[in-house]
This record gives C-alpha cells, sequence and structure tokens, in this order.
C-alpha cells in the first residue's frame, strides 16, 4: 500500500521541500516538480540555492540577473513557471525591515557590522532564510505551489532547526549579559562577566564586542517578532500542506545518510511524502553477479571473459543498489518511490529537464 | 614518477571537492598509498561523519588520534593514523598553551565561542587549521592529509586566513592566521589535491574551485584526481556470439542480447567520461591521476588496498613535471 503518488502530490501539495545529500539531484528534481506543476496548469515557484550555472541559465537565474526576485520562465504548459535563487542577505535584511519599528532602527542594524556578518555567516542563517522565503512565497497569492531545495548543509537537516536556532541566538543569556550593563541593571553581577568579556577580546579583538553590543541594542524589541515569525514558518513547513520529497543516489553512503534524515524528520513528525532516487544503474540481467563472475574467471583475459566479466560489474551494482534502497524503501512507507536512471547528460536546458520529468512522473 | 618523491613534495596535502565525489575515499587512498610506501601518514578530518574509519576497517574515531592501519616492516608500510579536529577542542587546546586555561573552557561552554565566531567568520575554521600547522610543524608524521570540508565550505575554510589577518588585526588570532597563511602559501609544506569525478557538473566545479583557490587563497594545486573511471574491458566491441565461437563456448538464449546491452552502456559511459578528462585537462593544465570506479560499494580494506595500488601505478605514470607542484596559469 503507497502513498499518494508524486503526480497527486504535485497536483495537491502547497509546498514541496526538497532534501538530501549534496550531488544526488535535488536542485534538479526540485525544478522538474515545479515544472510538472505548470504542465497541469498551476502556478508553480522553485526556489533554488546553488545551481549549477548552466542549469541557473536555463531558468533564467544567470549570474547577471537580479536575484530574490522570481522569474518567469516561458515554455508550452497552461500553468506559470517561475524560479528564484535565494539571497540569504537581502530575505535577511527584508526581515529586518519588515519587523523594524522605525526606519531608522532598520538602518542602524544594516549598517552594524556584526550583522552584516550574521546575515552571511550564521551556521543555519542560509537554511532559514529558505524557510523564510518559502514562506513569503506561500504568503503571496501569485503562486499555487512552491518548490524548495534546501542548501547543501553540513547537516541535512539544519533547516527545521533553523528558525528555533536563530531566536536561540537572539535570545542567548551571553548578549543578556551584554545588554546588562547598557540598560543600567544588575552592574555588580556584571563586573564578573565584564572580566571574562575582557580576556575574550584580547583574544579577537574590542572591536568585535563593540560591534555585538550596537547590534543587540539596535535589535533591542525586535526578538519577539522575530520569534513569532519563526514559529509561523515552522508551523508551516509541518503541515499537512507541505510534502517532503527526499532525493537520493543508490550509493551506499548517501542511503545511509537519507536513511538518517528519514529518521530525524520522523523525530519531529514529519513524513516523507516521496523518495526520488536518481542515478539508478540498469538492470541486464537476471543472472547472479558471482555466477557471471565465475564464468568470467573461466573464460581469462578472452573477449568473451571481458563481456562476462562487465555483465557480472553491473550485475553486482545494481543488486547493491538495490540491496541499499530496500531498507530506506521499508522506512519511508507508505511515500512512493521513484527511480529515475543514470542519465546520458547533465541537465542543464528545459529540454533536460521535461526528460528527467518523463522518468519521474512514468512516462519514459 | 617515483611515488617517493611524489610523496615527499609537501607534507600536507589538503584533498577538496564537491559533496558526493568521493572525497573521503580519496583521502583514505592517499594515506594508504603514502603509508606504503614507507611514510607514516596522520589523516585529519574537519567534519565528523565519514566512513574513513570503516574503509580501514576500525571503529569511528574523534579528538584523539588513533591508529587506523598499524606499521608492518617488514612489507615496508608505515602506519596510518587519524584524529577528527573540532574548533572548539582547538580552540581550548590553543588557549592551554597560550596561558589561557582559566577562560578556554567557559568560551566554550558560556557559548561564548558561537558568538565570536559569528562576529568574526572563519574563526572556527582558523582554529582547525591552526592545530594542522601545528601538527605539521611537529613533524611527528611523514605526511598529513586533510580532508577538507566540502564544495565551497573549502574555499572559505582555506580563505579564512587571509580574511582574519585582515579582520583582526592583532593577538593570537592574528598570529595563528598569519602562521597559517604562511603554511598556505608555501609549495613545499602545502598542497591542494582537488577531487572530481569524469562527468559535466563536477568537473565544472572543480575548474573553478581550482581557479578560485589559486586567486583567492594562493595555495599551490597538487594534481587532480578523476575519481570514479570505468576501467577498460576486453571484448566490449566485439559480438557476443562471435567472442564465444572464438573461445569455442555457446551462450545461453537471451544471453548475448544482455552481454551486448551491458557493453553498450559501458561503451557509452568510458566515452561520455573520456569527454569530461579531456575537457578537464584542457581547462585546468594539472597532472591527473585516475580511480577506478568501485563496482561493489562495500568499500573495506580489501577495496582501499586495491585503490591505493591504482593509485601508486598512476603516480608512477606521471611525468616528472609533476614533482614540483603546478600552478594553473
Amino acid at each position: 500500500m503507497t502513498g499518494p503518488d508524486l503526480a497527486s502530490l504535485v497536483r495537491d501539495r502547497t509546498i514541496m521541500i526538497c532534501s538530501g545529500s549534496g550531488g544526488v539531484g535535488k536542485t534538479t528534481t526540485a525544478a522538474v516538480l515545479a515544472m510538472e506543476a505548470a504542465r497541469i496548469g498551476r502556478r508553480a515557484v522553485v526556489v533554488t540555492i546553488d545551481p549549477a550555472k548552466r542549469l541557473a541559465d536555463a531558468l533564467g537565474l544567470g549570474h547577471d540577473g537580479i536575484g530574490n526576485l522570481p522569474k518567469q520562465i516561458d515554455g508550452p504548459w497552461p500553468g506559470e513557471l517561475w524560479a528564484v535563487m535565494l539571497d540569504t542577505k537581502s530575505t535577511f535584511d527584508d526581515l529586518v525591515t519588515n519587523y523594524s519599528d522605525e526606519p531608522d532602527q532598520a538602518a542602524r542594524i544594516l549598517d552594524n557590522r556584526f550583522y552584516k556578518n550574521i546575515s552571511g555567516a550564521l551556521s543555519g542563517t542560509q537554511e532559514y532564510m529558505a524557510m523564510e522565503k518559502l514562506y513569503d512565497l506561500h504568503a503571496d497569492e501569485l503562486f499555487d505551489l512552491v518548490v524548495v531545495d534546501t542548501p547543501p548543509s553540513r547537516n541535512a537537516l539544519d533547516f527545521l532547526d533553523a528558525p528555533r536556532r536563530l531566536t536561540r541566538f537572539l535570545d542567548h543569556r551571553l548578549y543578556r549579559v551584554l545588554m546588562a550593563p547598557t540598560r543600567g541593571m544588575m552592574r555588580a553581577v556584571n563586573v564578573a562577566a565584564q572580566a571574562f568579556v575582557r580576556s575574550v577580546s584580547k583574544v579577537v579583538g574590542g572591536e568585535v564586542f563593540d560591534d555585538a553590543i550596537a547590534f543587540f541594542q539596535a535589535f533591542d524589541g525586535m526578538e519577539q517578532g522575530f520569534k513569532e515569525r519563526a514559529e509561523m514558518v515552522l508551523d508551516l513547513i509541518t503541515s499537512p500542506a507541505t510534502g517532503f520529497v527526499l532525493v537520493a543516489s543508490p550509493k551506499r553512503d548517501t542511503v545511509e545518510e537519507a536513511r538518517y534524515f528519514t529518521d530525524k524528520l520522523a523525530e519531529a513528525d514529519i513524513p516523507v511524502a516521496a523518495l526520488v532516487v536518481n542515478r539508478m544503474h540498469p538492470h541486464f540481467t537476471e543472472a547472479l553477479p558471482e555466477a557471471l563472475r565465475a564464468r568470467a574467471d573461466t573464460l581469462g583475459d578472452s573477449d568473451l571473459g571481458g563481456l562476462y566479466r562487465n555483465l557480472a560489474d553491473f550485475a553486482l551494482v545494481a543488486s547493491r543498489e538495490e540491496e541499499h534502497l530496500s531498507g530506506l524503501a521499508e522506512q519511508v512507507e507508505p511515500a512512493p518511490v521513484v527511480r529515475v536512471p543514470f542519465l546520458r547528460t547533465d541537465v542543464h536546458d528545459l529540454t533536460g529537464l521535461a526528460l528527467v520529468g518523463d522518468h519521474l512522473f512514468a512516462r519514459a | 614518477m617515483d611515488p617517493a618523491q611524489f610523496f615527499a613534495a609537501s607534507r600536507l596535502v589538503i584533498v577538496a571537492g564537491k559533496g558526493g565525489v568521493g572525497k573521503t575515499t580519496v583521502t583514505a587512498t592517499l594515506a594508504l598509498a603514502a603509508a606504503k610506501r614507507g611514510l607514516s601518514t596522520l589523516v585529519v578530518q574537519v567534519e565528523g561523519k565519514s566512513g574513513l574509519a570503516s574503509m580501514y576497517g576500525q571503529p569511528a574515531f574523534s579528538y584523539d588520534q588513533v591508529t587506523l592501519a598499524e606499521a608492518d616492516e617488514t612489507a615496508g608500510q608505515a602506519a596510518v593514523k587519524a584524529r577528527t579536529l573540532t574548533p572548539d577542542d582547538a580552540l581550548v587546546e590553543y588557549l592551554e598553551q597560550s596561558g589561557m586555561s582559566r577562560i578556554s573552557r567557559r568560551l566554550v561552554t558560556s557559548g561564548a565561542l558561537d558568538m565570536v565566531s559569528t562576529a568574526v567568520p572563519g574563526i572556527r575554521d582558523i582554529l582547525v587549521l591552526g592545530k594542522v600547522k601545528q601538527l605539521e610543524r611537529d613533524r611527528a608524521n611523514d605526511l598529513i592529509v586533510l580532508d577538507a570540508p566540502a564544495a565551497g565550505h573549502a574555499i572559505s575554510f582555506l580563505q579564512s586566513a587571509s580574511g582574519l589577518a585582515d579582520a583582526v588585526r592583532l593577538g593570537p588570532i592574528n598570529n595563528q592566521a598569519r602562521d597559517v597563511l604562511e603554511l598556505l602559501g608555501d609549495p613545499a609544506r602545502c598542497q591542494v589535491m582537488l577531487v572530481t569525478l569524469p562527468e559535466e557538473t563536477p568537473v565544472n566545479e572543480l575548474v573553478e574551485t581550482a581557479y578560485q583557490l589559486e586567486d583567492r587563497v594562493g595555495v599551490s594545486l597538487g594534481p587532480v584526481v578523476v575519481n570514479g573511471c570505468y576501467p577498460d574491458l576486453p571484448g566490449l566491441h566485439v559480438d557476443p556470439n562471435e567472442a564465444a565461437a572464438a573461445s569455442g563456448s555457446s551462450l545461453r538464449p537471451g544471453e548475448a542480447e544482455e552481454l551486448t546491452a551491458a557493453a553498450e552502456f559501458r561503451r557509452e559511459r568510458m566515452a561520455l567520461q573520456r569527454e569530461q578528462i579531456d575537457r578537464l585537462a584542457e581547462a585546468l593544465p594539472l597532472p591527473q591521476i585516475t580511480l577506478p570506479y568501485l563496482f561493489d560499494s562495500e568499500l573495506g580494506p580489501p577495496q582501499l588496498h586495491h585503490l591505493a595500488d591504482a593509485f601508486l601505478a598512476e603516480v608512477k605514470a606521471l611525468g616528472p613535471a609533476a614533482a614540483s607542484t603546478m600552478k594553473a596559469p
């Protein structure tokens, strides 16, 4: 018994999130899902994080283009296909501008060196901004479906934790300590903390702390708005309108990562809606790899020996791939498992995306 | 060229590449190949999760150094050791050595490191690289192989030194950054070995990374490793029925079609791989080391030895020009 197939997900969900480890074809899969939605008449937008250059060009996201605003891609479909490349910093800037009480406050924050570093470098910021962008586009009446490609982070789950992580950061007791003197309270208690700060300053230089304090002063009063927003984003990505598409390749290590990832999603009560496995080797024979190998060995270096050795190689890789996948397929049940074969060339244009679509939606 | 000469080119080799290209496999292979030639080798990892230990048939390791492969004097093989460096541990150790042990633990437990590393991007990286630099100076090992963070992270990781040398003008972090810059800029001490697959996107990204590393980090690039190349086999162009006749053997019904389809697939993949390897050679004037695709995905000690031997054979086939580290123009 399997759940809704990929075509139904594309038809019914309002958000699809593609996740998986690096190099498995997440970006391509996300673009294909959005394209499929356009094919069935929906208005879809795909948010990509770091597309390979030629795919970016195909999606109208060439490097000269302005990031962060969706661009429409023309094509032979009744619906609409839009694409946007995530610009972490300007997404964060917009968020600050929206939540500050007055333009002055926003300007103070946007100019602060510490903020500039955070908006580019705080771990999890890119993940959070991807979710923020998703929230924004979801709320936009121009789109029926938002497809997001998650960042290739060290921990593929960072994006789930990202909203809370940022608010935790803003809420850290150390900043309370740093902030306290300027609020004119608990000065005595802070003598020890100040001594600590002085020691740290010796290591990294005092300007760092001055910038940090200025940032938190400017940020004062905005934490609540940020926190509420983070909770809303989290609610949205865990709602039934959202479908998680796990993208993997049949290699052992990526399957292991996908399994780990599925466990983590399950802990957060999020089911995998579909599993897409790219780059499957073809299945040429029912014969067992060991038998073929043995046959090849009796034939030595002859041409026939080489032919059998080759067939044995592919029989082995195919059986290993199925072995690796069977556990994962069971784990994501009832999610459908869609296998995409090794393609001749990399996907870098709309025709290529359509070809992957034929495999994903069983038209090939 | 002589592998001994090859491995003596620099004491630190940083293995870098996009996720999924087999960076860790190449790290493990390079370390074992060097050890087979008698160089005591230390593998340094900076990201916890990886299958490196299991490739050597060993349990996972962390900050404390472990032995992945014992030395075998009769076979002329030196030991392969390994450890994982984390910024937190590196910082505590560094502060303790700098006479600041009083604040070191607190800096980590209070979360101050989090804030400091946010305020000063690259500080985590410099702590790790600073530790690597110390290991390199200690000369406790003939070769250190650093499994760098994946993809774009590798550039920011290696760029942290120049960024920090400017951002933090005084104090211990500045000293660390300067020392690391010196290390990265000295081809006799350090080079980067880039890893890719013989496929379009990974090749494009490798070329881009190579130029960025040259321009922004100023580090020397060693040979490029092209991982996952299909080894050639006899008979791939031969009709199975003819091949069977030539061997005086017969095929089961349907077997000729299976053999043909599989042979065609391999030929086609090999041609596509060849195209990408040539394109890489054209775009990047660096010597190439190709490693075979392993059809058996169970990567344990026997497969690793196979890869290490293949690596050594490739090194022997390199021209003498590969002795000095090369610079992309």
